[in-house]
């Protein structure tokens, strides 16, 4: 049950972030120096930490949108569930791991 | 604790180790139950009772405790008490189990015990729910046999691999606790919910039976098998062990491929 709840609460993040995704995107075709002011206004540590946020949400909700696929289409995916929860969460934690690595040193460590 | 039991001497003589009620060990428990008496109030309360019990009650040994000894107002179902009638599925420490097959030993007795009524079914008083929404779920999906042809004038043979297909639903004792766990059927009360996709599938798999396609027709609905997101809580609740998740899914592939 809590993974269906974790992808529910990904899935809701995400859904958020890409609404604000395509309101900012859009704006390059209102006026480029906007877009540019507004992409500007992220590069701030506080950016950076929810765009690790972000990044782990999406990464939980792939691998695990892939395990409920393979629940639903897979014969045996019911009866493997639980070991493909923790393939789940072992590749979230080491995709999530080297992202955060490398983006924190970026974001916080200055250039 | 441990303490003595004041029983009748033994007539005849008995080994040392053989019979003595007193060696079961006790142990304090608080119980703390769901009241809710629409006749006195329309808000539902915990109560707790402080119970000695032995090692080998049950939950449903507190309740009887609590009903036939301190208050008999209490009010609950339950019927065989052997786990087979399904009359005394409860949400126990917030899962659901059958109260006369969880021990009390398993649980965790230096906290409360709770216990309340199944989740999702309209709540009539203290742990009784109306079942009447689930069993209508139940009788849509028509969970009898149905043949067409001739009667045979001998029983049905099946072959002992037919029989295996649909072994597993077979052991449904309509508890509801799988239903009550599902966290789809909590927010719509319209899902035909896990027991009836259960029963459904028990004929679906049957060699003997010919509806299997009108039942996939049913169950091919907003409501139907589609409405399960295999949130696994049915699997865990059963009490009688069935994939439950495994047989939805099942029916689901039945309806995509028509192949039984």
């Amino acid at each position: 049950m809590w993974s269906w709840v974790g992808h529910r609460i990904t899935g809701v993040v995400i859904f958020f972030f890409l609404l604000v995704h395509v309101l900012d995107t859009s704006l390059v075709r209102v006026s480029p120096e906007a877009y540019t002011a507004v992409i500007g206004a992220y590069k701030n540590p506080l950016m950076a930490l929810g765009e690790t946020a972000l990044v782990a949400a999406i990464i939980f909700h792939a691998f695990n949108g892939l395990r409920v696929i393979a629940v639903d289409f897979w014969k045996k995916g019911a009866k493997y569930q639980r070991q493909m929860l923790w393939v789940v969460l072992a590749l979230w934690l080491v995709v999530f791991a080297g992202f955060a690595i490398r983006h924190l040193s970026l974001a916080l460590g200055g250039h | 604790m441990t303490t003595e039991m004041a029983e009748p001497a033994s007539k005849i003589e008995l080994p040392a180790g053989v019979g003595g009620g007193g060696e079961i060990p006790t142990f304090n428990i608080t119980l703390r139950v769901r009241r809710y008496n629409p006749e006195v109030s329309e808000e539902a309360a915990w109560e707790d009772h402080q119970l000695t019990m032995y090692g080998t009650d049950r939950v449903l040994d507190a309740l009887h405790k609590v009903k036939w000894e301190i208050d008999g107002s209490l009010s609950f179902r339950r019927s065989c008490a052997h786990g087979i009638c399904g009359s005394d599925a409860m949400r126990i420490n917030g899962r659901n189990r059958l109260a006369c097959k969880t021990l009390l030993k398993d649980l965790d007795t230096s906290k409360p015990i709770t216990v309340e009524p199944i989740k999702g079914l309209p709540v009539e008083k203290d742990l009784i729910v109306d079942m009447e929404p689930f069993f209508q779920s139940f009788r849509e999906v028509m969970p009898f046999l149905i043949s067409k042809g001739h009667e045979p004038t001998k029983e049905r043979l099946q072959s002992i691999e037919d029989r295996e297909r649909f072994d597993d639903t077979t052991k449904c004792i309509l508890c509801a606790a799988c239903t009550s766990s599902c966290p789809v059927f909590w927010t719509d009360g319209q899902y035909f919910g896990p027991a009836a996709i259960v029963n459904a599938h028990r004929f679906i798999f049957d060699s003997r039976d010919d509806a299997g396609d009108m039942r996939l027709e049913i169950l091919n609905d907003k409501e139907g098998v589609w409405r399960c997101r295999t949130t696994f809580n049915c699997s865990e609740a059963c009490p009688r062990g069935i994939q439950v998740t495994q047989a939805i899914a099942e029916v689901k592939q039945a309806i995509l491929s028509r192949k039984i």
